[in-house]
């Protein structure tokens, strides 16, 4: 039997690199010893997105993307589609962990320089990924048409209006109607399903070659292909990927789905940040509910966009900054002015900066799930001079600016940060 | 990295202040009581079901809360012919609107909309109000345009408006509900029904439920045993590397 | 690097455990979305048994009633009709419904049916699917050796009364009887025996 199979492999690998990628990847891809927790949400974030696609496909088959089908069909396949209601919430609670696996995998790369050349595309392509994402989730959102899907593609669409000049027609031709109806479901739809997911897989697959094509970086920020064994020129601190990493991420697949499973099966709607209370109820567009949120994941994004102020007249001032605050992601290989690349070797300003940075993101996201006036208005003769009383919007805008800084500084703090002595190893 | 967990778990206070809404009562309802999800069918198909539909819930399903097709057949089945249909209603959405200003939604997931607090909450605060073109209102939905389906069983409430001094001495409106006119049941009686129709209500809300709890834990247990068998295999072979 | 012997039977072990249960889990996994292309309630619930009453079926004519999305003939015989039944097994394929398939095993008789006097059959031709026009009366446009029964017009198969098909037909098999049973004397339930839902 072995003698076939090792004949069917060499008939393959003469017309296929299967045998070379299996070696180039896995088998003969040296990976630093010294990977630790931060370094399991890649390989889940993969996980993750196998799970979207395929519980994606099985509901499509039961799906209609129609105005006036679209909710009955979500709960057509909770309740009669055989194993329906699994599908659905697989699918619903997947949409929320990819954005913790890859929020995490995102604070990995700004811990340990993962950013820093020669891996400034790989972080492009990661950039891009997360915008697809974004746009995959916003575009999925809609599909259940219920009031949060629909006020909530309405508001956003909405904020393209402001664009100057070209606005309007901007959010005509995204919705294909004066308003969020039948034509846009169908399109999102189209979206969602078929092109995203398409473009997205491009991008992983990018992502993957760029860090395979200069190998990956670790907690210490050493790089471990400058020290190389003689005979071998195997990194010294390098070990190959499978057998090794195969099987520590196997361990890393159990316990996320010891999370995912306890989330799905025990508490799916996640008190209503999962799944929202309101989109159980129709679409109607007639009746906007009192309390429009994103979905979580959105909230911090959302904040910024509520902090700023219109300025003469125009509300385009926050969608630029929302938006800002996600492509300014883009440039922090370039913003990074250290030395060294791990925060292990950093001083405490890059170590606090980004204390504030996770801190704000974590505030502003709160403060997005809730109505501004969340935390109660200041009294005081200045707050009525500015016209806006309300401490959550002023906590808003002091976070929206610490976030900013972050980035705008960091030309300035990483360069006079006093930095500790990096090894020549990796230290585990 | 542990500063920053520190730091970070410092937030977890402010996640209280969310905004708190109207004070809603806790339904008492226990979704494992068979009896009281039967019983809160009968209610929900002799009283709610002249108006309201549940158009994604089939009576079929309710074998699932211990029905026999027969007993659905003899007992519940009077807007449709056969017990694979779902609970749809005779009335139509235009001359629900002329009536009602507002055609009565769909109940299949309202309790996943609202709550099962709420529903407990709701339809047991009506109280009479002449003001209303029904005669009637609610403590929780104010202006509603349903009327008090279920007043001969609770009676007639009437609400009362005090002015009274509170924890700051500054003047507040106190609103209770007064029993004016009593009805077929106690008050007691009738917070069972109510609470028996929401039981209802919930499980209505989602039939799956039952068997989602269930094989959740059979799912964790088995991933339990993966993960260890897991740990092993990882343990074993990072003995080369260490 | 490693300072002890590989244990290469716990390893061998190991891996055969993780591949077990993993394996385990992934068929696990597997099932939920297989069934649940199953057909669904909605598509059961269409397809759901129906009753039908038989009382004004005059004898010698037909009804036609939607079954699965199928149409279900019921066909009453007169006593003639039945006894030029077993006048022409020559002429057919399978006349004593030796293709098991095509009639539940309370209709394996000579009438294809429960009760002598009427017929129960799905009307779509056993060859590609179109649905045969009834031609009841012996003789007529036929022929003279017509003894009564069906004609597909999209390929000329030929069916007699019970729905057995005549040679030389492209159908290969007879007209499916579908499970049915009797709810009283003027009453069928089609798609449903005392066996359950078909």
């Amino acid at each position: 039997m072995e003698k076939y199979l090792t004949g069917l492999l060499g008939w393959v690998d003469e017309r296929f690199p299967l045998t070379a990628n299996w070696k180039a990847h896995l088998s003969e891809y040296y990976a630093p010893k010294n990977f630790n927790f931060w370094y399991y949400f890649g390989s889940l974030a993969m996980l993750v997105l196998v799970l979207q696609i395929v519980t994606g496909i099985f509901l499509t088959m039961h799906y209609k993307p129609d105005a006036e089908l679209a909710f009955a069909s979500v709960e057509y396949i909770m309740r009669d589609v055989s194993w329906g209601w699994l599908i659905r919430y697989m699918h619903s609670t997947g949409s929320s962990m990819f954005f913790v696996v890859v929020y995490l995998h995102m604070l990995r790369g700004m811990l340990y320089g993962s950013y820093r050349n020669p891996r400034e595309l790989l972080w492009l392509f990661g950039v891009g990924i997360f915008l697809c994402l974004m746009g995959e989730a916003f575009f999925g959102y809609l599909l259940p048409w219920g009031q949060m899907s629909y006020w909530g593609a309405q508001v956003i669409i909405n904020l393209f209006t402001s664009i100057p000049f070209i606005g309007p027609d901007i959010s005509l031709w995204v919705r294909g109607d004066y308003t969020v109806s039948d034509a846009t479901l169908n399109r999102f739809f189209a979206f969602h399903v078929a092109a995203l997911p398409l473009v997205l897989l491009g991008l992983v697959a990018a992502h993957i070659i760029a860090l395979h094509e200069v190998g990956s970086n670790n907690p210490d920020g050493v790089e471990i292909k400058k020290l190389k064994d003689p005979k071998t020129h195997i990194p010294l601190d390098g070990i190959p990927f499978h057998p090794y990493y195969t099987v520590k991420d196997i361990v890393g697949v159990a316990v996320f789905l010891i999370v995912f499973s306890a989330i799905l099966f025990f508490a799916p709607e996640m008190g209503g940040y999962f799944l929202e209370a309101n989109n159980f109820i129709p679409a109607d567009s007639l009746k906007t509910p009192p309390h429009i949120a994103p979905v979580w994941y959105f909230t911090p994004y959302y904040s910024i966009l509520r902090a700023v102020p219109p300025i003469l007249n125009s509300q385009f001032p926050g969608v630029a900054a929302m938006g800002l605050s996600v492509m300014v992601f883009a440039l922090l290989p370039w913003l990074d002015r250290s030395p060294v690349k791990s925060i292990r070797y950093r001083g405490n300003q890059y170590k606090v900066w980004l204390a504030l940075f996770v801190i704000s993101f974590l505030v502003l996201g709160y403060l997005g799930t809730e109505p501004t006036n969340v935390w109660g208005q200041f009294s005081g003769s200045w707050a009525e001079h500015l016209d806006i009383k309300e401490r959550a919007t002023w906590a808003a805008r002091l976070f929206t600016l610490v976030y900013f800084l972050f980035f705008v500084l960091m030309p300035w703090y990483s360069k006079i940060d006093k930095t500790k002595p990096v090894p020549e190893r990796v230290t585990g | 990295m542990k500063k920053l967990i520190l730091m970070l778990s410092l937030l977890v206070p402010l996640a209280v202040l969310a905004n708190e809404g109207a004070a809603l009562e806790h339904a008492p309802i226990n979704p494992n009581n068979q009896a009281s999800l039967q019983r809160g069918a009968k209610v929900f198909v002799n009283y709610c079901l002249n108006c309201h539909s549940a158009a994604y819930m089939r009576y079929n399903r309710l074998a699932d809360i211990g029905l026999t097709e027969a007993q659905i057949k003899a007992n519940l089945l009077f807007a449709a012919e056969k017990v694979g249909e779902p609970m749809t209603v005779a009335m139509n959405k235009k001359d629900a609107k002329d009536w009602f200003g507002v055609p009565p939604p769909d109940l299949s997931v309202e309790a996943r909309a609202r709550g099962a607090d709420w529903l407990y909450t709701y339809l047991r605060g009506f109280y009479r109000d002449d003001t209303r073109p029904t005669g009637w209102n609610n403590t929780v939905f104010d202006k509603v345009g349903m009327p008090h389906i279920l007043w001969q069983l609770q009676g007639q409430q009437i609400l009362k408006v005090e002015e009274k001094l509170d924890a700051h001495g500054e003047k507040a409106e106190m609103h209770t509900l007064v029993l004016d006119k009593p009805g077929l049941l106690s008050p007691a009686e009738y917070d069972g029904v109510v609470a028996d129709l929401v039981n209802y209500l919930v499980f209505m809300g989602e039939p799956a439920k039952n068997q989602r709890l269930h094989l959740g834990l059979v799912v964790l247990l088995f991933l339990g045993l993966f993960y260890v068998i897991a740990f092993y295999l990882k343990k074993e072979f990072w003995k080369d590397v260490h | 690097m490693a300072n002890q012997q590989v244990n290469q039977g716990k390893r061998r072990f190991l891996i055969a455990a993780t591949t077990a249960v993993g394996g385990a889990a992934a068929v696990a996994v597997a099932v939920p979305f297989v069934i649940s292309m199953m057909p669904s309630e909605r598509a059961k619930a269409a397809g759901a048994p129906v009753e039908q009453d038989i009382s004004k079926i005059e004898p010698g004519s037909m009804i036609t009633v939607e079954w699965r999305g199928k149409p279900v003939w019921i066909v009453s015989l007169t006593p003639e009709m039945a006894s030029l039944l077993a006048k022409h097994n020559d002429k057919l394929s399978d006349p004593m419904l030796d293709v098991v398939t095509q009639q539940p095993d309370y209709c394996k008789n000579t009438t294809r049916s429960i009760r002598p006097n009427l017929v129960v059959m799905v009307g779509i031709c056993t060859h590609l699917g179109c649905s045969p026009s009834p031609k009841l009366q012996a003789g007529s446009d036929m022929g003279a050796d017509w003894p009564g029964g069906f004609y597909c017009p999209c390929h000329g198969s030929k069916f007699d009364l019970t729905g057995r098909v005549f040679k030389g037909s492209p159908a290969p098999i007879n007209l499916e009887v579908p499970r049915y049973k009797y709810l009283s004397d003027t009453l069928l339930l089609i798609g449903q025996d005392d066996k359950g839902v078909a």
